[in-house]
């Protein structure tokens, strides 16, 4: 591309200079974290309150990542509606996915429009339920308060799996056995095989958002307009009564002002304890998630997993020296930058760059905390970081290697070194929706990869065609 | 039209059972709901032509497939120029979502030349900003891409937040203009989300401010080739406008502007000095064309190459137009010369897709013009409409005094546009004008996507979702033509999608080379084996029944 190399930012950031604008930001807005958290409840149907071109984003960008229909209703505010409020219009779009698509659920997300001119949806939802208090089957309606000037997409996940359990979960029944497992932003290939370790363990889990086959699909003989699968919502009404939470993730919501995670506001509520701990991924996360479940089940962990976690080390083994020392970038979301923080710097790789677009505040110090020994004190965090910033900051790094989603395969491409894709988005690339890197297996899945794309840019600058590496 | 001899038996048939579409779908709609719909689903006349509801809201809770005013006025029409820093002034989704999805492509002249949509500038507006407005923050990342990238032009769009606090865009636009100088241009557009039925209102308010802040600052011919035009609504998506330069090109004609597809800031301040303005996206993009006809004195005519025979005749409409042997011979010459591999390749895919029916519901103009691509394959066109067309890009531009202003179109700014004091220049006298509407010309034209479809076949407009759903299921078409929204609903129900907004990373489409790509990508979907493997063997009922007999 003919950008205008001499004009470009240099040394900006670097050298400690902000700037007011975003230039190639690497977050998206709270809503769309909320559309896709919603679509992890069984028979769901998402709404944003506002102009319709949000949702029209958003589903495109999300069905382009999961290639998958991802249905999201609006409320298609006109000018007429900024003024004079939305009631009409809420009332209308909630009548009409009733009569077309008969949900169990309608989850409504705001968006800075409807925020703006102060639309109190939880009043409208009220009022609707009131008008229609006679009718028997309403559907539950969810709301979440998802500005998109506050936050970025990952805290309006958050926010939306909060409001969830906030108006599903109830204290009525005694309380059991069971567990809540808050799964977090990941692929719904990542989710199934958590669902798979959980019943290994025996553990009667509430893995709450699952939309494991609501965002991937088989192919279907008749069309269905919600697609089976999700959360059921009789199971988050019970995550109340469970024995406790875990939360997988460190930062979740918590940056935003006056943001409480589902986990949290079960503790406060029901008493039921929150457990925090990191996305498994590498040898330690998941040490410490397997150690975790086998507690709480008090059951031996399977000797699958043992095999699993046997085989991981082996090929740390086997393809430790293809990635010892090598620099990395690792962005994206701020929890999963943690995790691959974690595992990265456990096989060998240098992560001399950590970015988020988050503005939590907390990155820093949980990656320190998180990483321990294998912190790197050289180590840049970009905290509210855009592209833009990062790529100042590589230019001085020459970093090997970067690991996070396809929005950054710009700058690969302009520094001539290889994208590792994992997390959301994946546009440029089939398969998004089966990433891995969760568990032993998922580890191993991602280890192989980075090692394979690094052996395959070394066979591709090499003058020489080895064929054996 | 297709050729008689296209047609099957079965596609006749299948365009008659097309009438009870309408009835059975609007019957499962709540009544208003009903009322509204049942005047947007007309059968197509091409002689007799119904009127058809469009341009209107589309009811909350019923899912479009429609973006909003940002979205047409950012994304699509100013979006691809590329030595514009376009700045997004609001929170970070917007500029987000449209940062090179639509996959314009452009070319810079070398390589130090500015290209700036590889970029996605935003105020990235916060909480603070919304209650103490966020004026300060614009200039400021005004300022930030000044001095960053030194840009000739620099344009402001804003998001639903933006006119709500009253932040006024044009304000801080002039402010920064004065403020910085050096020549710079900075304007902005109020193309909040919520002002309009669709994009389309978004294509309207990009086209004011192309009109007001662009076009006619540089009054210098360029080039040396004598035959002046400009494309107007052409995108650049998939390399389109790269094909049709390279066949103006060896055709000895002067491109002088083409909007917005590759395009530049000089390329539009220099757009009037050309002698004939092609409008390829009549939604999109007519109101440049009828400014730059009073104020400049330009005629325009409406084109539409896509397709390799729609190529040449707009490539002939030209060489009627400038009526000079010498250009008449040169385009003759390109066309068979082009023509040649056209005709080989179409020939060895003909047979595969004779007979074979597409569905069309994508764009403004879109929706018309790739039927010229399907009819070049002998398949039929059986249902199509727009996502944010207008009644007179179905029913042709004589309706336009017809239709009703409503609040929503009343929110668009309508320029009023005189003869500009020194430019005015008609390029044609009103007798060469006559004699060459006499000759078969049309200027100021546009039929609309009606009059092309087959007699019977279904033309609704703002297509839902569930009304897709039902269209699929009753008539089965080989390949439907939307969006990504689309494509895994459609797919899901086993018909391969194809993606007119993006070509799913396909394409160029348009010119000569442009048909040849689309006939090898169609006969590739249609003739897919994978459509026969959805099904388990353990599933189909034959295999259930069947049993050894001994």
């Amino acid at each position: 591309m003919g950008t205008n190399t001499t004009n470009r930012i240099t040394g900006g950031v670097a050298a400690g200079k902000s700037y007011s604008s975003s230039c190639n930001a690497c977050k998206q807005c709270a809503p769309l974290g909320a559309c896709v958290a919603f679509k992890g409840i069984e028979g769901v149907l998402p709404m944003l309150h506002g102009s319709q071109g949000c949702a029209t984003y958003i589903r495109r960008y999300l069905i382009s990542h999961f290639r998958e229909p991802v249905d999201i209703a609006s409320s298609n505010f006109s000018e007429e509606t900024t003024i004079f409020g939305g009631n009409k219009n809420f009332n209308a779009g909630i009548d009409n996915i009733i009569s077309q698509y008969h949900p169990k659920v309608i989850a409504i997300a705001s968006t800075c429009l409807s925020e703006t001119i102060g639309e109190d949806v939880q009043r409208l939802i009220n009022e609707y339920k009131s008008i229609h208090s006679d009718e028997k089957n309403l559907p539950e309606m969810i709301y979440a308060s998802t500005p998109s000037y506050a936050g970025t997409h990952y805290e309006g996940f958050h926010q939306a799996v909060f409001a969830t359990v906030k108006a599903l979960a109830g204290a009525q029944g005694e309380p059991g056995r069971h567990i809540n497992l808050f799964a977090n932003f990941i692929s719904p290939e990542d989710i199934r095989h958590l669902k798979e370790i959980s019943s290994d363990f025996g553990l009667d889990t509430v893995i709450f958002p699952d939309y494991s086959d609501t965002l991937d699909g088989t192919s279907w003989e008749k069309y269905r307009r919600i697609p089976d699968g999700g959360t059921k919502p009789e199971d988050i009404r019970r995550t109340g009564l469970a024995l406790m939470s875990l939360e997988l993730g460190y930062i979740l919501n918590s940056g935003g002002k006056n943001r409480v995670s589902a986990g949290e506001f079960l503790e406060e509520h029901f008493d039921v304890i929150n457990r925090r701990i990191g996305l498994p991924v590498g040898i330690n996360e998941t040490d410490r998630f397997f150690n975790l479940l086998s507690d709480i089940s008090k059951n031996p962990i399977p000797e699958k997993y043992r095999k699993q976690r046997g085989r991981l080390v082996d090929l740390y083994i086997d393809g430790h020296k293809y990635v010892a020392n090598k620099q990395a970038v690792i962005y994206g979301e701020e929890d999963m930058v943690v995790a691959l923080a974690a595992f990265a710097a456990e096989i060998g790789l240098i992560p001399v760059l950590c970015a988020s677009g988050g503005e939590s505040g907390k990155l820093k110090n949980t990656l320190k905390s998180v990483l321990g020994d294998l912190y790197y004190e050289d180590m840049v965090v970009g905290q509210g970081f855009s592209f833009e910033q990062m790529e100042e900051i590589m230019q001085s790094l020459h970093p090997d290697l970067m690991i996070g989603n396809s929005k950054g395969y710009y700058i690969a491409r302009k520094m001539n070194i290889p994208l590792v894709r994992t997390g959301f988005p994946i546009h440029d690339r089939l398969g998004a929706q089966h990433s891995r890197c969760l568990g032993y297996e998922g580890s191993l899945i991602l280890f192989e990869e980075i090692v394979n794309t690094l052996l395959e840019d070394k066979q591709r600058q090499s003058s020489v065609g080895y064929k054996y590496m | 039209m297709v050729y008689e001899s296209d047609k099957t038996k079965e596609t006749e048939t299948l365009i008659a059972e097309l009438k009870g579409f309408k009835e059975e779908v609007i019957t499962k709609y709540p009544n208003k709901v009903a009322k509204k719909r049942a005047k947007s689903i007309v059968l197509s006349d091409p002689v007799d032509t119904p009127q058809i509801q469009a341009n209107v809201r589309t009811i909350p809770g019923i899912i479009t497939q429609r973006g909003c005013t940002y979205a047409g006025c950012k994304g699509v029409v100013l979006g691809p120029t590329r030595d514009i820093v376009n700045i997004t002034h609001g929170p970070i989704g917007c500029g987000f979502y449209s940062w090179l999805t639509r996959r314009n492509q452009t070319k810079p002249e070398d390589e130090n030349a500015a290209n700036f949509i590889t970029y996605c500038f935003s105020t990235d507006m916060q909480d603070s900003n919304i209650v103490f407005g966020g004026e300060e923050k614009l200039k400021q990342a005004i300022r930030e891409a000044y001095e960053l990238f030194h840009p000739k032009a620099i344009a402001i769009f804003s998001t639903c937040p933006v006119g709500l606090i009253g932040d006024d865009v044009h304000r801080v636009a002039r402010h920064m203009k004065e403020e910085i100088g050096n020549g710079i241009n900075i304007f902005g557009f109020s193309c909040e989300g919520y002002r309009g039925v669709s994009q389309s209102a978004g294509h309207h308010i990009a086209n004011n401010g192309l009109f007001k802040n662009l076009i006619g600052r540089d009054d210098e011919k360029k080039g040396s080739l004598k035959y002046r035009v400009n494309l107007l609504g052409e995108y650049n998506i998939g390399g389109d406008a790269f094909e049709l330069e390279r066949v103006f090109e060896k055709c000895g004609i002067n491109l002088v502007s083409t909007f917005s597809g590759d395009s530049t800031v000089q390329k539009f301040e220099n757009a009037h000095t050309a002698d004939l303005n092609m409008v390829m996206c009549h939604r999109s993009i007519n109101y440049v064309a009828e400014m730059m006809e009073t104020a400049f004195g330009i005629p325009w005519i409406k084109v539409q190459p896509i397709g390799a025979n729609s190529t040449a005749k707009m490539l002939r409409k030209i060489t009627q137009y400038f009526e000079e042997q010498e250009l008449i011979d040169r385009v003759e010459e390109v066309i068979a010369e082009e023509m040649k591999e056209v005709e080989t390749v179409r020939a060895a895919i003909y047979p595969k897709t004779r007979g074979k029916k597409a569905m069309l519901f994508v764009g403004g103009s879109r929706a018309h013009h790739y039927q010229d691509l399907f009819e070049e394959l002998g398949m039929t066109t059986l249902a199509a409409g727009y996502e944010f067309g207008h009644r007179d890009d179905y029913e042709g531009r004589h309706v336009i005094p017809t239709i009703q202003i409503d609040a929503d179109s009343r929110n668009i700014e309508e320029l009023t546009v005189t003869k500009d004091e020194t430019r005015y220049n008609p390029r044609k006298t009103e007798e060469e004008m006559k004699k060459l509407e006499a000759e078969g010309m049309e200027f100021n034209e546009y039929h609309g996507l009606m009059k092309q479809l087959e007699k019977g076949a279904l033309v609704i407009d703002d297509l839902s979702h569930y009304e897709m759903e039902k269209l699929i299921e009753k008539y089965k078409p080989d390949v439907f033509c939307a969006g990504v929204k689309e494509k895994y609903v459609v797919q899901k129900m086993g018909i391969p999608l194809k993606q007119l907004h993006n070509y799913d990373s396909g394409g160029p489409y348009a010119g000569f080379k442009g048909a040849v790509n689309f006939y090898k990508d169609i006969e590739q979907m249609v003739c897919a084996s994978i459509w026969q493997d959805l099904k388990a063997p353990w599933e189909s009922e034959e295999y259930i029944e069947a049993q050894f007999v001994y």
